[in-house]
């Protein structure tokens, strides 16, 4: 599914993923842990096309074509996801319109038909019960005045709908209640099937006790340090990231 | 003897000429007016970039035209005004003169009065001595002294004592496209004691006409009495205007401008509010995209004279290409106007390197117990925004022309009038969102 070869890149001329390579199977979680500033976001959007990020050095394969050549919104439309760490309001556009006009934009490159308004809204509430979100947050404008619980909900309720090869989640967890992380992981889990593989960045564990990965990579100083199964998780969560970063340090 | 004497002396004899044909002109002090305002302009000729409220708007293009008034006499298909006509009580002006073949007046209720100034002029002077009688004096540069000299026709709307008008009154000012033609209309509109209004006033021309339009309206509004007035420009990309409102508020009335400013070579707008009494509220909502080399510049003022007022402006701007904008916004609260609430924001997007923007917000504030704020910002698209946008499979020109739609949004939202606000919702996101749907985005 995605394939990521020796991936540097710099943000403002500073090198800030030195050499990322991860394989990613169908159907599988993978976790990208570490430190803040360790890359994790940048790693996120370089995958879903974020320009201002430069690519000096590898390769991104994703289902079999080179990912890096294309737009942000070829991406989206072959099938990658990105749920934003910091969803951006949008006033004067709202909630339903940017869903409608992605949902089209990607059915348009499956070879499917337009919805029309009625069919939209249907699936559109069928998937707003499933986040458990009012629909009155169809017509408000997008992301503005939400809260940070709300914003996270709306991103899982746009992967929920626009159901990509590819949802990669950059700290979806961060700033969510117990019970808003349950909705979250529960949207997640519903979505996940042998053919949709997802990566899963986060800075605590506490998101993969709801959401199992197959496979959990540590990131420190902009590459891969440890790569692991579940366990790895659990323990970096028992003797946190200083014990990985120390022992890193020491066989450099 | 220098180039713009040339011009001046152009003018003067244009006037000698014109002036036994102009309305109003067996009127003794409606005569004597004209004679000031031209010897005034004389004395003054055209602002220059060294006087402070023209610093950034050269008008020596206009100047060096030197247009003759409109003849008056072009011939328009009434296909013409389809595309800017409401709904309402139409008059329909064109190069000049008020075309009562085109213009629907509709049936209005009693105490509402809606006539072509220079029919006001020839039948009943005297109601609008007030208004025409003292502006030769007031003239505050060239161009509103040349448009007391040439004024020729417009509209004079009067809304009488608490009458509540439902349908707007549509005025439409449009310019056929003779090249070098110069237009002077003057409107005035009074809406006395507990009356309420909708205005709008239409200025268009076709593709390649370079006119240039001179227009004033002065609004008087009386003790609670509340008009929503609507200034739209929409004439073409070569010709130029040169505009002015100036509105007077009486207590508790309420004045809402909305000015939107979509075409002309080079465009400028003067807004005056005078909140004279205790309680006047004022909204200044104004709009403007430009594009290829347009100018356009946004001259405001509101004076708060007297306690309890309030004022709210809004100005938003859209600059493409090699386009340029300015906005000055001069607040002024004086001694006795205590407990004043002003606020005013000014916001441009620029959409390319090379457009500029310019904006002065002036507040002088002589009152102590005043809550006053201001805001200006100047900036390109957010790239975070397009992202996010660009991430959900919208192609980049459908994600920038979402995020311009979306920056003028909440001034198009302030509009009341709906059949306008939407269609211009429609016509904008045409504009930016060519072929993509738009369902669920306007209102």
């Amino acid at each position: 599914m995605l394939s990521i070869t020796n991936l540097k890149v710099n943000v403002e001329r500073k090198p800030i993923l030195t050499g990322i390579a991860i394989e990613v199977k169908p159907g599988e979680v993978h976790a990208i842990m570490g430190p803040n500033g360790s890359g994790k976001s940048t790693l996120a959007q370089v995958l879903a096309g974020r320009e201002q990020f430069e690519v000096v050095e590898g390769q991104v394969r994703y289902l079999d074509q080179d990912l890096l050549a294309l737009k942000p919104e070829e991406r989206a439309r072959r099938g990658i996801f990105l749920a934003f760490q910091y969803p951006v309001e949008i006033p004067g556009v709202s909630n339903i319109y940017l869903l409608k006009s992605a949902l089209n934009a990607v059915r348009q490159a499956r070879g499917e038909p337009e919805l029309d308004a009625m069919d939209f809204l249907d699936i559109v509430k069928d998937k707003m019960k499933l986040m458990e979100m009012p629909e009155e947050f169809l017509y408000r404008a997008v992301n503005e005045g939400f809260s940070g619980g709300e914003k996270k909900r709306n991103e899982i309720l746009q992967l929920a709908l626009l159901e990509p090869r590819l949802a990669i989640l950059d700290e979806t967890d961060s700033g969510l209640d117990i019970d808003a992380l349950k909705v979250v992981a529960n949207g997640v889990n519903s979505l996940r099937s042998p053919e949709r593989s997802f990566i899963v960045v986060t800075h605590y564990q506490r998101l993969l006790d709801y959401i199992t990965p197959d496979r959990v990579h540590v990131l420190a100083g902009g590459r891969i340090v440890k790569s692991g199964g579940r366990e790895l998780a659990l323990e970096l969560e028992e003797r946190g990231y200083g014990w990985i970063e120390n022992r890193e340090g020491a066989s450099a | 003897m220098s180039p713009v004497s040339d011009v001046r002396l152009g003018y003067l004899e244009d006037f000698h000429r014109l002036a036994s044909a102009l309305p109003g002109a067996g009127v003794p002090w409606l005569r004597e007016r004209r004679t000031e305002a031209i010897e005034r302009f004389m004395e003054q000729g055209f602002p220059t970039l060294k006087d402070e409220d023209w610093k950034y708007t050269d008008v020596r293009p206009i100047a060096a035209r030197r247009p003759s008034p409109a003849a008056g006499d072009v011939r328009l298909d009434p296909r013409a005004i389809v595309p800017f006509a409401w709904s309402g009580h139409q008059l329909v002006f064109v190069d000049g003169r008020y075309a009562p073949a085109l213009s629907n007046p509709g049936g209005l209720p009693g105490g509402v009065r809606l006539l072509s100034l220079a029919a006001a002029v020839a039948e009943e002077p005297q109601m609008l001595e007030p208004w025409l009688g003292r502006e030769a004096v007031a003239a505050r540069h060239g161009f509103e002294a040349l448009n007391a000299a040439f004024m020729r026709d417009g509209a004079v709307v009067w809304i009488g004592r608490g009458v509540a008008l439902e349908a707007p009154i549509h005025l439409l000012f449009l310019a056929s496209g003779a090249p070098e033609s110069a237009v002077y209309w003057r409107n005035v509109i009074t809406a006395e004691t507990g009356s309420r209004a909708t205005v709008i006033e239409t200025y268009a021309s076709p593709d390649g006409a370079a006119h240039l339009t001179n227009a004033i309206t002065d609004v008087s509004l009386e003790p609670s009495a509340s008009l929503e007035h609507y200034r739209l420009g929409r004439e073409s990309d070569t010709a130029y205007h040169i505009g002015g409102t100036h509105a007077h508020l009486a207590r508790d009335s309420r004045y809402a401008s909305h000015a939107v400013t979509l075409g002309a070579r080079l465009a400028r707008h003067e807004l005056d509010a005078v909140l004279d009494a205790e309680g006047a509220e004022c909204l200044l909502n104004g709009f403007y995209a430009t594009r290829g080399q347009q100018h356009v510049d946004n001259h405001t003022r509101i004076e708060h004279r007297a306690p309890y007022g309030s004022s709210r402006e809004w100005y938003k701007g859209v600059l493409d290409d090699r386009s340029r904008a300015v906005f000055s916004g001069r607040i002024m609260v004086h001694p006795q106007a205590q407990r004043t609430d002003a606020e005013q924001a000014n916001h441009h997007l620029l959409l390319s390197r090379e457009a500029e923007a310019d904006s002065r917000p002036q507040l002088e504030i002589y009152a102590n117990d005043v809550k006053c704020a201001h805001g200006a910002t100047t900036g390109h698209l957010d790239e975070d925004a397009l992202f996010y946008l660009r991430s959900r499979g919208l192609d980049e020109m459908h994600a920038r022309g979402l995020l311009v739609y979306a920056f003028a949004a909440d001034v198009l939202a302030r509009m009341r009038l709906a059949p306008l606000r939407q269609a211009l919702e429609q016509q904008l996101a045409g504009r930016l969102l060519a072929g993509e749907a738009v369902e669920g985005l306007l209102t």
